[in-house]
């Protein structure tokens, strides 16, 4: 009963969807109030019916109503409450329910929280994510439908995948999808100024919130997969550029480029075509990726059960959205004016240059991506990059932007001496070099370069920061501005973007770290034996049997010390599923912010004796400190009380506070 | 006039693109072409699996058009073709040798004895190391041998009926006609 | 189609799975550890053709297993690097190097991304001079007003017309 309500809970939805594509839009366009008005309450109403439609998922998962196809496949009677909740989201049907239960989140929220928006503009915003809601729920209905009753009923469900039941993984693919769906909404921000020919300042300033919370999601969702793949996979691996992990970095980098292009046109007026092109393609990465994800064209470790039939219904949604925005693109952007000048030397030049490297990283991630097709397509052969490949061509781009990163914040808009700007960073750049050699010489006989750059560009990026800090707070009565009111317009925008870089800093680190200073020892060992690596002592006390809720495991005993005394308890295990009967392992890791002790159990080699892998891994949580950092820099940003378009105390500023909060503005 | 075709340019590598998906959605991207197709089939000298005491090699499959195919009781897809194959072998079209990989002897013999011995001999390959020398990286997989035991064509994956009428069929007709 | 998706979701759960039936995390035996560094760096050279987007080093995949401990033998007989990589393309082709070999027809994939740079930075640098004589289109002290105001009280500004 209740999956037939889900059921038909998602047809009235894909109803409502139609209503709100076609009524709000065509009244826009002719200038009808009526229907108009009706974009709210329909952006609701389409909600509480996908909402209703997942509740219903969530039900039979909770009672165990095996007689639901889907959760036959996915469910089980003996998995906990936790994961039988994220199980609703572990595979395809379930997932996409959970893709366009979130786009109608986003839709409510854009209805409800922009205020003094022209209605005219808001309900074109509102049609456009109607109409991408109108694909998915269509695309539930008629080709994955999450409801589908099986017959005779199971007595028991498929169990979840093994590798799903973690908490990591249990919220990953809710903060991606946060993050896919909400380029949705710059996306429509987009097609609405495309349609009414009004892009200007006003315009990319309404859409920076929203892109930017959408951005601070997708760098989550990302941080957490890699986090999860380190903790789960067992041989300690945290990117394996696998097309689907490509297919969440592709949006992450355009809408990076975005959020920083759309700071230039809220500013100066500059970059609008850019701009708009910008919003554009991050959303078509998202959908791209959904595309690869789920039609069995490229070959990968996530995929879902691929299905060349719902490919091509994807395919079509594709070049409906991305295809009818770009021809709207071809067709309208002539007209729009460019904005303000500026001359070659300028934070908007700077922005642009690294805009520009920012979409040659995403291109050429989606050509090694997509190359076995190319390949196989034209019939040059079967070849296929693999992680060698990306890593090189990506290390090989990424110091640029770093550099450039560094320069931004300290150029001024429009114009700026490049003789000034030399004098601005001379000591900077004798700092940086001058790290990076210190670092890089110790360890000359083994000639690395890399931590050196890595260290290089770090301190690059942190004395630009630091520079900026001096000059932004050069006197004291800006300090004492700042601590009497820290959350003054401008300083959520400033002080997200020093937190957002310092971030990246922190991630270069780590990443260039671990990859060049970490150990690992693949041994067999017998109980009692103690084995040194690293300035460690590892000592194996055997391997005993443990039960968990669903499943029983042999769990490893492994006590590390270093100097005599005791540092970490690692109790690895090898889990085998009751249901899927598929060994798992859970690796023991001593987790600390300069090092991780990791340890994955082998198998059981007879007399007690067992294989295992040893890692000393130095600065890993690094990379993940710099991703959580580049989150919150970003939610920083986005909560900047300048966006708080209900806190009217402003209106009443004294003309001489304006005039300096302008000043700041002309340097944030 | 040229300036308004610069905002074409993103629509057309769309356009590109979504060409290129649509030929992906027909391929197969877990495919692996052989490098063997043209070059003489590699020796093996292998027991029989009927019988330990036996062996069988690569020049038994000479002198005229053969089929190898690679087949294992671990392997679902093999069951999948199992039926087809003892039907093809019924019509005597070819001669067909199995190679049974990576698995134990008795339940191999087992599963031919329930469900049927399409094959004329197979050779019993236990760790897979003439398996490697065809290439092999799944199973189920069938090669077609000329008659002076070159490779001329690998399928990867379980055989059809489809299959066989539309690339194996012809492909023996030819290699008969031929010297 | 029932059969692909089986095959295909055990692929996918045996490539993510770290731990396969048989015997996985092999300690091949070293004299010093220079060969086995030597080692390690030859299988990640190499692909696994099961989980096909993981090196030899990296997959747990049985063939991976089998095609590690051919390596193995291969080396210990004193064969050099050249000959084990000859032994496996010749069995599998060159899609079993992890990274593709260059020669013309993969320039695509080693040159492709430098070429785009070049291109992104023509543009660049194209706009940016054509940029310079446009004249200027600044915003009006009473558009300025506006927009401030705008940003302040939260009334839409009228911007610049298209």
């Amino acid at each position: 009963m209740i999956p037939e309500l889900g059921h038909f809970s998602l047809i009235l939805a894909l109803c409502l969807s139609l209503v709100l594509a076609i009524f709000p839009m065509a009244g826009s366009l002719t200038n009808t109030p009526r229907w108009i008005a009706m974009a709210k309450p329909v952006a609701w109403g389409q909600f509480t019916f996908t909402a209703l439609a997942f509740a219903c998922l969530v039900n039979a998962f909770l009672s165990n109503d095996f007689s639901v196809a889907y959760v036959a496949q996915n469910g089980n009677s003996l998995l906990p409450t936790m994961y039988k909740i994220s199980a609703v989201w572990g595979a395809h049907e379930g997932s996409l329910l959970l893709w366009a239960f979130i786009l109608c989140c986003w839709t409510v929220a854009v209805a409800s929280l922009t205020r003094n928006l022209p209605a005219a503009v808001l309900a074109r915003v509102l049609s456009v994510m109607g109409m991408i809601s109108i694909g998915f729920l269509s695309f539930l209905l008629f080709t994955s439908n999450p409801f589908e009753r099986v017959f005779p009923v199971p007595l028991e469900g498929g169990d979840l995948n093994p590798l799903l039941q973690d908490p990591g993984l249990a919220i990953h693919p809710p903060m991606l999808y946060m993050g896919y769906v909400g380029m949705s909404v710059a996306f429509s921000f987009a097609i609405a100024a495309l349609i009414g020919g009004k892009l200007d300042a006003t315009w990319a300033r309404w859409s920076r919130p929203w892109t930017t919370v959408a951005w601070v999601f997708l760098t989550i969702g990302i941080t957490l997969g890699s986090w999860w793949a380190y903790n789960e996979l067992g041989w300690g691996g945290w990117w394996f550029w696998d097309p689907v992990e490509n297919a969440s970095f592709m949006p992450w980098l355009a809408a990076t480029a975005l959020i920083h292009s759309l700071a230039v046109t809220e500013k100066r007026g500059a970059f609008k075509r850019w701009t708009v092109l910008l919003s554009l393609l991050a959303f078509s990465l998202s959908l791209l990726g959904t595309f690869l994800v789920r039609s069995g064209v490229l070959t990968s470790v996530h995929s879902f059960a691929a299905d060349p039939a719902r490919g091509l219904f994807i395919l079509i949604f594709l070049c409906i959205v991305i295809g009818g925005s770009l021809a709207l693109y071809a067709w309208r952007a002539p007209d729009v004016t460019s904005g303000g000048r500026f001359s070659m030397l300028s934070r908007e030049t700077l922005l642009l240059g690294n805009n520009l490297l920012l979409i040659v990283i995403t291109a050429f991630i989606l050509l090694g991506t997509l190359a076995p097709l190319i390949y196989d397509a034209m019939g040059w052969g079967k070849i296929s990059v693999g992680f060698p490949w990306f890593t090189t061509m990506f290390v090989i781009f990424t110091p640029f932007m770093v550099v450039l990163m560094g320069l931004g914040p300290l150029t001024r808009w429009k114009h700026h001496e490049p003789a000034e700007l030399m004098r601005t960073f001379r000591v900077a750049m004798l700092v940086s070099v001058a790290a990076g050699l210190l670092v890089a010489l110790p360890i000359l006989h083994d000639f690395s370069p890399w931590p050196g750059l890595a260290v290089m560009l770090s301190v690059w990026l942190v004395s630009s920061l630091v520079l900026s800090l001096r000059q932004r707070y050069r006197n004291r009565a800006s300090l004492r501005a700042l601590l009497k009111n820290p959350w003054a317009r401008g300083n959520g925008s400033y002080f997200g973007m020093i937190i957002a870089h310092l971030g990246i800093a922190v991630f270069i680190i780590g990443v260039t770290f671990v990859t060049q200073f970490d150990v690992d020892k693949d041994v067999r060992m017998s109980p009692g034996q103690s084995i040194d690596m690293a300035g460690y002592t590892f000592r194996f006390d055997g391997v005993h049997t443990v039960q968990g809720p669903n499943y029983s495991a042999d769990r490893g005993s492994i006590v590390v010390s270093r100097d005599g005394k005791e540092v970490a308890q690692l109790g690895p295990e090898k889990r085998n599923y009751l249901v899927q009967r598929k060994p798992m392992t859970e690796a023991g890791i001593d987790a600390a912010l300069m090092r991780d002790l990791y340890v994955s159990l082998g198998e059981g080699l007879g007399g007690g004796d067992w294989s295992l892998r040893l890692y000393y891994k130095p600065f890993i949580r690094w990379i993940w400190l710099g991703g959580l950092m580049i989150a919150i820099g970003g939610l920083c940003a986005a909560l900047d009380r300048r966006y708080r378009i209900h806190v009217r105390e402003h209106a009443v500023q004294p003309a001489r506070a304006s005039r300096k909060t302008l000043a700041h503005e002309a340097h944030s | 006039m040229a300036r308004y075709l610069r905002y074409l340019v993103p629509l057309l590598l769309f356009v590109l693109l979504v060409g290129l998906l649509y030929r992906g959605l027909s391929l197969d991207p877990k495919i692996v072409p052989s490098p063997l197709i043209g070059k003489p089939m590699p020796a093996f000298s292998l027991t029989r699996l009927d019988d330990a005491s036996a062996t069988i090699s690569d020049t038994d499959l000479r002198g005229k058009v053969s089929m190898l195919n690679v087949w294992a009781t671990w392997c679902t897809s093999c069951r999948a073709e199992h039926e087809t194959l003892v039907e093809f072998a019924r019509t005597g079209k070819i001669a067909i040798y199995g190679l049974n990989y990576k698995d134990d002897r008795a339940d191999a013999q087992r599963w031919l004895m329930q469900l049927g011995n399409p094959y004329i001999a197979n050779a019993f390959d236990p760790d897979g190391r003439t398996g490697i020398d065809w290439g092999v990286y799944g199973a189920p997989e069938t090669f077609i041998m000329d008659k002076h035991g070159i490779i001329r064509h690998k399928h990867i994956g379980p055989l059809t009926g489809q299959v066989i009428a539309t690339e194996i069929l012809p492909l023996i007709a030819k290699l008969e006609a031929s010297e | 189609m029932h059969r692909i998706i089986t095959v295909l979701a055990l692929g996918l759960l045996l490539c993510s799975s770290p731990l396969h039936a048989s015997v996985t995390l092999e300690s091949f035996k070293f004299s010093t550890p220079e060969q086995e560094q030597h080692f390690k760096d030859v299988i990640e050279q190499l692909r696994c053709l099961v989980c096909q987007n993981q090196s030899l080093a990296d997959s747990d995949a049985e063939l991976a297993h089998d095609l590690r401990a051919e390596v193995y033998g291969m080396m210990r007989d004193g064969k050099s690097d050249k000959q084990v990589i000859e032994f496996l393309v010749a069995r599998y082709g060159d899609f079993v190097l992890y990274n593709p070999p260059v020669k013309p027809s993969t320039w695509l994939i080693w040159f492709g991304p430098f070429v785009l740079l070049l291109i992104a930075a023509a543009l660049l640098l194209r706009s940016l001079r054509r940029q310079q004589q446009v004249p200027q289109q600044e915003i009006g002290e009473a558009e300025r007003k506006r927009l401030e105001q705008a940003l302040h009280n939260g009334s839409p500004g009228e911007g610049p017309k298209p």
